[in-house]
């Protein structure tokens, strides 16, 4: 890779784009060798427009239309595994397909690409957006980046080939998008050259490889012996990636201008109530925050990115001051005492002397719509939960009961 | 039976889950009435002796919501696994199968196969539509060589199975195929497979005009009726010679017709003696 440099506007070619094709032509520029997909809603564009862009001989990849997700995961390890740098896509049960295959792919420290359109999981079927999915593989071992708008998606996608490829981390990656609210959604996309892409990328070096003059074997067996330590290995993995990350979103901000973190503060030095979510509710949560702010409410935003590595220190940093933090969030636990993203946080601040007190409420399952209302109904409720000093678990909300 | 004026189908369907979702034109109409033929010719005035297992896909729809009946709308690919274990439970309700290629021959072919092995006393009907329908027409495992799909613009390089053939090499009682243009022997042939002991397979070659035939450039729904009408059917008893399907060299008919053992049966004869050692 040779030295990065602020990209003139000239050169940069401004689309409306939806979710699904900012992620695509980001993959475009990436120089992918192989990507495997099976199709599913809401992802499936993704897929679609990639395989034009391989049969009009714009990219020199290989498509491979498998006939299943679970092939789908496996055929990008198999490509990984001899040096190839390979996306794949998918949503809700083709990622529920895949698990087997994921645990491997982030043991195995194949840097893989996986780019979620966030949808529920059967049943009954439904093809809206939730969390549940993704959450769902939270332990896998793939870092897991969510994104908010189209540029932030096709960004993270370039960004996240060099992070997973960098010989500190070496692990797949997740990249999120809201399904149909982003994945289908167009919006203002500004697309770096080509060759700049390329320039930041440069191409894959893997740390090993197959390669039959030099041979070895991948994945055997490993029991009492010394599997422990393959996950000590994965583990000091995740905790070199903010490093990594911070160094990558350096340099891309140095061509474009744009860095994202791994969460997002939205008016949070003064503010007494945080929000904390991501994804789509995360742009919902800012606009309303900006209506309570102008009443004079002191409430702020946390945007989170990255859940996995969660960012626990740098969490605890910008809410150890608040009164309350709500989290809003699209996935239930079942059974567990409160969610995945709230589960997270409050374990992140139980050391404290001094907590925040945590509220918790699970919206918008299935795809049910989280309108402003919803933020606003939230904070109301965590303002009654203040005073009386006291908040359930967590609750759900806008559902029938 | 039928109140003045009513088509016959209207007794086996929920009509307040009408009008169907399929696009105008489409082949699932056809064959939901071909199989309501043959439930009636059987001589059933309900459904309340069988049992419909689909997966997802637009095949998949055809008994669920729609069949006034027991419907277990599952996971795309896994109908048979599921429908293998609710056949077992209730060995005698008839287990029907209703779903799409993809569903059934791409992401749960493995369980096609391993039914078919077992022969089990199944009875699968797949609308074969040479695509992945539901989610706007990708390449699939039936799409013919050279076929442009939304996954490829410029002709497909794989070959397609030829499903009648594996399912009756992989060990079937019964396997017929048939098209939406020959609704009369697909009736017959569904009443056969319902009638029959063991794995029964009818693939119903059906017109997707939306997401097939406007790509592949087959025409709309009439012109592939035409198309499927014109196609060749074996004679009684023809050797089964190898062949990969294409556009009009894809012969219909019946492809396994014998009586082996049963899975079932097969496995009371082998485990049933355990109760009485107990
Ligand atoms: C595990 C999983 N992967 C992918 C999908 C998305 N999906 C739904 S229907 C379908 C294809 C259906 O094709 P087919 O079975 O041929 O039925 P058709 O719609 O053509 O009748 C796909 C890929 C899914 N629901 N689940
Ligand atoms: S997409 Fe094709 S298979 Fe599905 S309902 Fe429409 S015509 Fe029928
Ligand atoms: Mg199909």
């Amino acid at each position: 890779m040779t030295a990065v440099k602020r990209i003139p506007k000239d050169q940069i070619a401004i689309e409306g784009l939806t979710g699904d094709a900012a992620i695509a032509h980001a993959l475009k520029q990436c120089d992918l060798d192989v990507l495997a997909a099976y199709p599913i809603t809401p992802q499936t564009i993704i897929v679609e427009d990639y395989q034009k862009f391989a049969a009009n001989g714009e990219v020199h990849c290989r498509v491979i239309p498998v006939e299943s997700e679970h092939s789908a995961m496996s055929a990008c390890i198999g490509a990984s595994a001899v040096g190839a740098r390979v996306a794949t896509a998918s949503a809700s049960a083709g990622l529920a397909l895949m698990w087997e295959i994921l645990y491997c792919a982030a043991s195995m420290r194949m840097p893989i690409i996986f780019t979620v359109a966030n949808r529920a999981l059967s049943g009954p079927i439904n093809i809206h957006n939730d969390w549940s999915d993704t959450y769902g593989a939270r332990d896998s071992g793939f870092i897991q980046i969510y994104t908010q708008s189209c540029q932030e998606a096709y960004d993270t996608t370039i960004m996240a080939f060099k992070i997973a490829e960098d010989h500190k981390v070496l692990l797949p990656i997740m990249v999120c998008i809201d399904g149909f609210i982003l994945s289908h959604n167009v919006e203002r996309v500004e697309m770096l050259p080509t060759k700049a892409v390329e320039n930041f990328l440069g191409v894959r070096e893997p740390f090993i490889k197959l390669d039959p003059d030099n041979p070895i074997t991948m994945g055997p067996l490993a029991l009492t012996d010394y599997y422990f330590e393959f996950k000590e290995q994965q583990e000091r993995a995740m905790e070199a990636v903010p490093e990594v990350f911070a160094q990558v979103e350096t340099d891309f901000e140095k061509m474009t201008g744009r860095r994202y973190g791994m969460f997002e503060e939205y008016r949070t030095d003064d503010a007494e109530i945080i929000i904390f979510t991501h994804s789509t509710p995360g742009g919902t949560a800012k606009a309303t925050v900006d209506v309570l702010r102008e009443k004079g409410e002191k409430v702020g935003v946390l945007r989170l990115r990255m859940f996995r590595p969660f960012p626990t220190k740098e969490i605890v940093e910008v809410v150890k001051n608040a009164k309350a933090v709500i989290v809003f969030e699209k996935c239930r636990s079942f059974g567990a005492p409160s969610n995945p993203l709230a589960l997270e946080l409050r374990t992140a601040l139980y050391d404290l002397e001094k907590r925040p007190m945590v509220v918790d409420f699970v919206i918008g399952l299935g795809g049910r719509d989280c309108p402003p209302t919803t933020i606003v109904e939230g904070y109301e409720k965590t303002k009654e939960y203040l005073k009386k000093g006291k908040a359930p678990l967590y609750e759900t909300m806008g559902v029938r009961k | 039976m039928n109140p003045a004026g009513k088509h016959f189908a209207l007794q086996y369907l929920r009509e307040e889950t009408l009008q169907s979702p399929f696009c105008p034109g489409c082949g699932n109409g056809i064959i939901t009435n071909c199989f309501f033929k043959a439930v009636s010719d059987l001589g059933h005035d309900d459904l309340s002796k069988f049992a419909f297992v689909s997966g997802i896909g637009c095949g998949a729809w055809i008994p669920s919501p729609h069949f006034r009946a027991d419907t277990l709308h599952t996971t795309h690919g896994r109908a048979i696994a599921f429908a293998t274990g609710l056949k077992f439970a209730r060995p005698e309700l008839e287990v029907v199968v209703i779903s799409g290629d993809g569903d059934l021959a791409a992401i749960g072919g493995n369980h096609l196969i391993h039914a078919a092995r077992r022969n089990i006393d199944l009875t699968v009907i797949c609308s074969n539509n040479f695509i992945y329908g539901m989610t706007g027409g990708q390449v699939g495992p039936t799409t013919f060589y050279g076929d442009r799909t939304s996954t490829t613009p410029y002709g497909n390089p794989e070959r397609p199975f030829d499903l009648s053939r594996l399912v009756a090499a992989a060990g079937a009682n019964y396997v017929a195929r048939w098209t939406t243009a020959h609704p009369n022997q697909a009736a017959r042939s569904m009443k056969t497979a319902l009638e029959r002991k063991g794995f029964t397979f009818i693939e119903m070659v059906s017109q997707c005009p939306t997401a097939y035939g406007r790509r592949a450039k087959t025409g709309d729904s009439t012109e592939m009726l035409k198309w499927f009408k014109n196609l060749p059917v074996r004679k009684k008893g023809e050797a089964i010679e190898h062949t990969v399907p294409t556009h009009q060299g894809m012969d219909l008919g019946v492809f396994a017709d014998r009586h082996e053992p049963e899975f079932t049966e097969a496995m009371e004869q082998t485990f049933g003696q355990l109760g009485e050692i107990r």
